[in-house]
């Protein structure tokens, strides 16, 4: 029965990694584009202009408020209604990105505004422009806030890939459903697929710990 | 040569400075004091533009800002401004992410553009000038309030300004520490940098500045040369503050 077992994960390896790989680039892609647009948003939600904070306001509550499932379904089967016929792929890692961007927005937005107003009045009072403060002065500091939970989104959102399986993206999980519909040995291939997950994270959480480790620095040393 | 006129300024329809006109000569020494919600602290604020004046106009080295126009268009002159007027926080604000060394040379290279060699000489001379040779890769955090205030008064120098503006530097400072900040701040007095230094260090005060400005309630009370006005105040709103004040810490020269 074990032996069995194993050996259905071994044949299954190559197409295990095929979907990992799939897993790992909407994973990657989704917290890269998530990061730049969140960036964005939470600058929009920072300013004074009041449409752009607006904006980014109603765009936060929209994407956290709706399921990601149902956003994918939009994306995937409800855009070509409109003319928008999108692969998987690209609908897939849309999906992700705009789902990510909300969240990385609101904590990047917190971690700015917990920045003490000294700071921002220390860089203006050596003659710095707002840009220069931010890159020079909160930023370094924020990220150190945010980081913590930025991991957190990240891990989060290399397990919310597997819902790209619904629109036919053949990442990991959807690797296992193609391969139980054929062996029927469910129990072995989604626990399988569970213990793959759980190494990808577990890399994350390692790459995690060293950064804020390095952020952290200047706490310990003399 | 800094000059105020007419700065005026307004918390939600209180009137925390009411028309301040003010000049600084090349070399003086101004102390401002005056009790907690007498302006004073604004006034200095409002010289940077940290706080937006409402009306007046202020003029540092030849760089003039008119309050009286909408300050969105005079932002290049007072990023100009500030550049001349060092700014030393009651709470140091330091970049804690940054060693005392980087804290220094932040201005000049990223604003003056200085090349950066060149600024970390400048930053090395300027930490061993206020006595913290030795401390340049220390981050704030392993260093004392004292230090941190004098890394700050480095921060200030590193752009050469033509004025130092000190906001109750002491304040936030255990007692034991309080000495080694006021000694730095008068050895700048003895090179005669202007500086306009808002305190509660009377004695300081009275030994270190040319001049003494007595604010109370968004006005200048009364001001005049450092001895006389704490040896005979003119006005009876000054005598009650110094009886008060000198009451209270007498003895601590």
């Amino acid at each position: 029965m074990i032996a069995e077992s194993l050996q259905l994960v071994a044949d299954s390896t190559p197409f295990l990694l095929k979907g990992a790989g799939y897993t790992v680039l909407l994973s990657v892609g989704g917290m890269f584009f998530g990061l730049v647009l969140g960036f964005a948003l939470a600058l929009m939600r920072l300013s004074k202009i009041l449409p752009l904070n607006w904006l980014a306001r109603v765009y936060v509550s929209f994407f956290r408020g709706t399921p990601l499932l149902v956003q994918l379904f939009v994306i995937y089967f409800g855009m070509p209604q409109i003319g928008i016929e999108l692969d998987p792929i690209p609908a897939s890692l849309i999906g992700l990105s705009l789902n990510m961007a909300a969240y990385i927005c609101e904590i990047l937005r917190a971690a700015i505004s917990s920045i003490d107003r000294g700071q921002w009045e220390a860089a203006a009072s050596i003659g710095m422009t707002r840009t220069q403060a931010m890159r020079r002065a909160i930023l370094p500091q924020a990220l150190r806030t945010a980081l913590p939970p930025l991991g957190n989104s990240f891990i989060s959102l290399v397990k919310d890939t597997a819902l790209a399986a619904t629109i036919q993206v053949p990442e990991l999980f959807r690797q296992a459903q193609l391969i139980t519909a054929r062996t029927f040995e469910v129990f072995t291939m989604y626990l399988a697929v569970a213990v793959v997950y759980w190494i990808l994270c577990s890399i994350l959480a390692h790459f995690q710990n060293r950064m804020e480790a390095r952020v952290n620095q200047h706490d310990q040393e003399q | 040569m800094i000059v105020a006129k007419g700065l005026t300024k307004q918390f939600k329809g209180q009137t925390v400075l009411n028309g301040i006109d003010l000049s600084v000569q090349p070399g003086e020494v101004v102390a401002i004091i005056g009790p907690s919600g007498s302006g004073k602290t604004t006034f200095l604020r409002c010289l940077n533009l940290l706080e937006t004046p409402d009306a007046g106009q202020i003029q540092i080295g030849d760089i003039s800002i008119d309050a009286n126009r909408p300050l969105g268009g005079q932002q290049s002159a007072i990023r100009r401004l500030r550049q001349q007027a060092g700014f030393v926080f009651q709470n140091f604000n330091l970049f804690p992410h940054r060693t005392a060394l980087e804290n220094v040379i932040e201005g000049p290279v990223i604003v003056k553009k200085t090349p950066r060699d060149q600024a970390i000489e400048l930053g090395r001379r300027l930490l061993a000038k206020v006595g913290l040779a030795g401390k340049e890769d220390a981050y704030p955090r392993r260093l004392s309030g004292g230090q941190q205030q004098r890394v700050a008064i480095a921060r200030a120098l590193a752009m050469e300004p033509e004025v130092i503006l000190f906001d109750e530097p002491t304040s936030a400072l255990d007692p034991e520490l309080v000495g080694e900040v006021l000694a730095t701040i008068r050895g700048l007095a003895e090179e005669k940098r202007t500086m306009i230094i808002v305190t509660h260090e009377m004695s300081f005060a009275r030994d270190v500045a040319n001049r003494v400005i007595f604010f109370d309630k968004g006005v200048i009370v009364e001001q005049g040369d450092a001895k006389a006005l704490f040896a005979n105040p003119k006005e009876e709103r000054t005598r009650q503050f110094l009886r008060k004040f000198l009451g209270t810490t007498a003895g601590q020269d």
